[in-house]
């Protein structure tokens, strides 16, 4: 940002300045607050611009992901993607279950642009709505291990004790539940065509990641002199959690989610390829993947569509992850 | 003195040592204070001296009740508060308040100012009545020297000085009558010490406050304090007024440290005489027996190993401008070095 | 002359704009010699060192003009290669943080060896021995024994005595300490300031001390530059300073030391607050907090002007303040 020439150096303007206590000499203090913040411990450390008046580190990170490029792009794709899990008819007319079996393995052709597939459905319209399954997946496993992880992490690493002890070693316990195996086993036991079971299977294994970032990062605030500032003054430990531990921890909570939303949606379409994930007539594209990974040979569009667009939705989570910690990374502050 | 309002007996926090993760077992302690006795009168300054290591901000923050002490009494107006807890921890918490040493991280980053100031009217909702509240921290941010119209900003927005007085401001909105300031401006630039120092000496007679201020410049701590105590490896060694620790200091430390003081001024390199000690400072965890400054002192006997002594004044010196309380069994015999040695 | 700086302007690419962190230094250096370069946090001096070093970070710093001439070679223009035989060699740097300045998995023998490896290309045994002598000199107690162990198994004073034997493994003609005891304690700052001078006598070396304790200046230092907004407002011996500052700023640092008859007065005290780099105030830069301020200070940049036989000071009422 331009530093645009401050008037308020000028001594003779009156009103501006801050009132020092007096000192030796007394006499009226013609210093504005906004040029005189020093150069401090490190030069990356940058006072405000002179218009400015309340600056939260909440907005700094705005300001800062505004102009990040990633930032933009990302943002504007996963909008998109959003949109069309909402209302995938805006840009998909047909109906993805509707399938005429004497078009099977067809290339494109007009008003079907990305061609049939096996069973003769239409590939455009089963990628557009692939999307639902895969957002809403990835969104609710997301909040789901979010919220259990930074909720049961936070708590341990405020209180300590055998809680922190218990909860470090079930969290290690889930950790050790190997991807896959895990899914081929809970997931076949499972009926349901919802989505409901991929998402509580996700949950479970993501909340341990969470909860250890979010235990980290509240022992890491809790040391901080505020911490103590408010103990001394009388706060309990509710107000102490809440206003002073869990603001200035949840940044890396954040970001971890962030590029994790995008891992799970990845491991949602795994799962579905194995055939333990979701099922038909749910549309996803892990299992148009799978479906078309046999025919490879024959009809190549079958997986290419659903795939890119698996892979670019990925991608545009890790991306936002990516410029989110740029943004708050307090190290880089 | 003045009635005694704040009054330490017999101080000692040992922090365990243990070993073994599930078992687990104490080995050891670290002896971060061990027995330290002190009074504080109303409206007094005392200053507590020492290197890093000697416990003094241990102390410190068992007197705002951050720390538990594992032995000894601190009276509030002659009320144990060692033990309190609840509702009467609360009430006596209103009254001794503290001052951080760090002014970048004793604020919240996440808190406009006008929250960190106004916060302790929300955890004693009975000291101002909720209207009233921001035309009190305005007025607070005015008595320690900030624009009031900055209440709405954030602490990042100003400088360490700064930054500090907002801390100052938070400690004084209780109205508290003991101050407990840890190295308040060790961190900030030497032209902005002196503004926060003249502000906590005028606070002091404005709102009637007692101080115990602890900080490892001795200048500034001379400047300030009506009385001194030095702390060494977890005790008190030496205790008494500023004219008469620095000027007739009778344990070895105490003269040692003022020695080596750097003074500003070229012109006494030449004459000054310089104890440099030798060594480093032990371990709490592993203190020598007997006088804990044994170690590097020059006078040390076997006695000194034998012996712990005892805070007392020196029966050489029952009276006159050197009598007061020093931990050395030679105090008597040392010759108090020239006045000079600090300006 | 040993090193010269001249005209050296460094500035910092920030978020938030350019941060003119060094304006125009001009200092020298000569064998044997101690320069205290005096100044608060943002004021410069030690970006300057790190420039001088050429252990600047760049980007985001930039030298945005100036010479630095050691033994009259310019630094700046001097090929990486070269510059790298310079530094280490020929001048060396201690820091402030020991602990963070040596690497914790290496033993401190192995660190000062290695010096001697690299730079004489010694054996490793001999190196060792060296590393030992080394840490006699800097009278670290049973070197020896201790050649093995490891930095954080040392106490603060210790390891910064480590720091000046690494700096002192090459017999470089200078040393540039960055606040070197600023984290020690008073009685070990004492300890290790000595032995700095100590040593500076033996080898002859110059000297440039960074700090801000005025206390440790008058004890040590032949000449002073006080730095102010990334300028020097004012050089001089060390005996004429004290007794006669020529800037308002170098005035104000030293009226506000509490003294003894002072007691219970108000200090004296600097109004305001250091000043923003990214915004640095038109004319003199300290103008906004001197208290000998006019129209003209507001205005114009005061030039570092000869005051004295050895003295400059950047002020324009330079008379007014020696006088009054």
């Amino acid at each position: 940002m331009p530093e645009p020439e401050h008037p308020a150096y000028d001594p003779l303007q009156p009103g501006q300045g801050e009132a020092i206590a007096p000192t030796g000499q007394g006499g009226p203090m013609d210093l504005a607050l906004d040029e005189a913040e020093s150069l401090e411990k490190t030069l990356g450390d940058q006072p405000s611009g002179p218009r400015e008046k309340a600056r939260s580190l909440w907005s700094d990170a705005w300001r800062q992901l505004r102009r990040n490029p990633v930032f933009i792009i990302s943002s504007l794709m996963i909008l998109f993607l959003v949109v069309i899990a909402i209302w995938p008819q805006l840009i998909a007319s047909g109906d993805p279950l509707q399938c005429d079996l004497s078009k099977s393995q067809q290339g494109s052709a007009p008003g079907h642009p990305f061609g049939y597939d096996t069973q003769g459905c239409d590939v455009y319209t089963r990628t557009v709505y692939g999307a639902r399954a895969s957002i809403t997946v990835g969104v609710c496993a997301t909040l789901g291990a979010a919220l259990l992880g930074s909720v049961l992490g936070g708590l341990a690493g405020f209180f300590g004790g055998w809680g922190d002890a218990l909860l470090s070693r079930v969290a290690d316990i889930f950790f050790g539940i190997p991807v896959v195996l895990g899914g081929l086993v809970f997931l076949s036991v499972v009926t349901s065509t919802t989505v409901w079971p991929v998402v509580g299977f996700i949950v479970l294994l993501g909340w341990p990641q969470i909860a250890r970032i979010g235990r980290g990062s509240v022992i890491t605030a809790k040391q901080n002199d505020y911490v103590q500032a408010a103990r001394a003054l009388g706060a309990g430990n509710g107000r102490m959690l809440l206003r002073h531990v869990a603001p200035n921890a949840v940044a890396p909570v954040i970001v971890v989610a962030t590029i994790a939303l995008g891992t799970y949606i990845a491991l949602e379409a795994t799962l579905s390829f194995l055939g333990v994930g979701l099922r038909p007539p749910t549309v996803s594209w892990g299992i148009d993947i799978s479906n078309a990974a046999s025919q490879i040979r024959n009809a190549p569009h079958m997986l290419l569509w659903p795939a890119g667009a698996l892979s670019l939705t990925v991608l545009a989570f890790i991306m936002l992850g990516d410029a989110v910690r740029d943004a708050l990374d307090p190290k880089l502050r | 003195m003045a009635e005694t309002i704040l009054e330490v007996k017999d101080l000692v926090k040992h922090y365990p040592l243990t070993q073994g993760v599930l078992f687990k077992k104490q080995v050891g302690a670290v002896k971060a204070v061990d027995g330290v006795s002190f009074g504080l009168g109303r409206g007094e300054t005392l200053g507590i001296v020492g290197e890093s290591g000697c416990g003094k901000s241990t102390v410190a923050k068992m007197l705002v009740h951050l720390e538990r002490p594992t032995a000894g009494a601190i009276s509030y107006k002659g009320e144990d508060i060692t033990k309190l807890s609840g509702r009467a921890l609360k009430a006596v918490r209103r009254n001794i308040q503290m001052v951080f040493q760090d002014p970048y991280t004793s604020l919240n980053p996440r808190m406009t100012v006008g929250d960190i100031i106004g916060e302790p009217y929300d955890i004693h909702p009975e000291v101002a009545p909720k209207g009233d509240r921001r035309r009190r921290v305005q007025e607070l941010l005015d008595v320690v020297g900030l624009n009031p119209e900055y209440i709405n900003r954030y602490p990042h927005q100003f400088s360490g000085g700064q930054r500090q007085r907002i801390g100052i401001a938070r400690g004084l909105a209780l109205r508290p009558e003991v101050i407990v300031a840890d190295e308040p401006v060790s961190a900030l630039d030497v032209s902005v010490q002196a503004q926060v120092i003249n502000l906590l000496a005028r606070l002091q007679s404005e709102f009637d406050l007692s101080y115990v201020f602890i900080a490892h410049d001795l200048s500034i701590v001379r400047h300030i304090s009506d009385r001194v105590g030095v702390m060494y490896l977890g005790r008190v060694v030496e205790i008494g007024t500023d004219t008469q620790i620095y000027d007739h200091p009778t344990h070895p430390y105490t003269q040692a440290l003022l020695s080596a003081v750097p003074v500003p001024d070229p012109q006494a390199r030449a004459h000054r005489e310089r104890i440099i000690l030798t060594g480093d400072v032990p371990s709490p965890a592993d203190p020598p027996s007997g006088c804990p400054f044994r170690t590097r002192c020059w006078k040390a006997q076997q006695r000194c190993a034998d012996e712990v002594p005892l805070l007392a004044v020196p029966q050489a010196f029952s009276s006159g401008p050197a009598a007061h309380p020093s931990a050395c069994h030679f105090a008597g015999e040392i010759q108090p070095p020239r006045a000079d040695s600090l300006r | 002359m040993l090193l010269e700086v001249r005209d050296l302007h460094v500035e910092f690419r920030t978020r938030d704009g350019v941060a003119k962190a060094v304006n125009g230094v001009n200092y020298s250096v000569d064998e044997g010699e101690t320069l205290a370069v005096l100044g608060e946090s943002g004021s410069g001096k030690s970006v300057t060192a790190q420039a001088v070093m050429g252990i600047l970070d760049v980007p985001p710093g930039r030298i945005a003009g100036g010479e630095i001439l050691f033994k009259g070679r310019d630094l700046l223009t001097m090929k990486e290669e070269e510059r790298r035989k310079v530094r280490g060699a020929d001048m060396a740097m201690i820091f402030q943080d020991a602990l963070s300045s040596l690497n914790p998995v290496l033993s401190v023998g192995a660190q000062l060896g290695e010096m001697y490896e690299v730079h004489r290309g010694m054996s490793r045994k001999d190196a060792k021995a060296k590393a030992v002598e080394l840490m006699d000199r800097v009278k670290i107690p049973a070197a020896r024994q201790r050649v093995g162990d490891y930095p954080h198994q040392f106490s603060g004073g210790m390891r910064q005595r480590i720091m000046i034997a690494m700096a002192l493994a090459l017999e470089p003609s200078l040393i540039i300490a960055d606040e070197p005891t600023t984290a020690l304690d008073v009685t070990v700052q004492a300890q290790v300031m000595d032995l700095l001078a100590e040593l500076r006598r033996e080898l002859n070396m110059g000297l440039i001390l960074i700090t801000h304790d005025l206390g440790v200046v008058a004890d040590v230092a032949d000449k002073i530059a006080v730095m102010y907004a990334g300028r020097i407002v004012e050089a001089a011996p060390v005996h004429e300073i004290y007794a006669a500052p020529a800037h308002p700023y170098t005035r104000g640092l030293l009226d506000s030391i509490p003294r003894l008859d002072q007691k219970g007065q108000e200090l004296y005290a600097i109004k305001g607050l250091p000043p923003n780099l990214l915004a640095i105030p038109p004319g003199c830069a300290f103008n906004p907090r001197c208290p000998m301020a006019r129209a003209l200070c507001r205005t114009e940049v005061p030039p570092l002007a000869q005051v004295g036989p050895d003295r400059a000071s950047a002020c324009f009422f330079w008379k007014e303040c020696l006088g009054g």
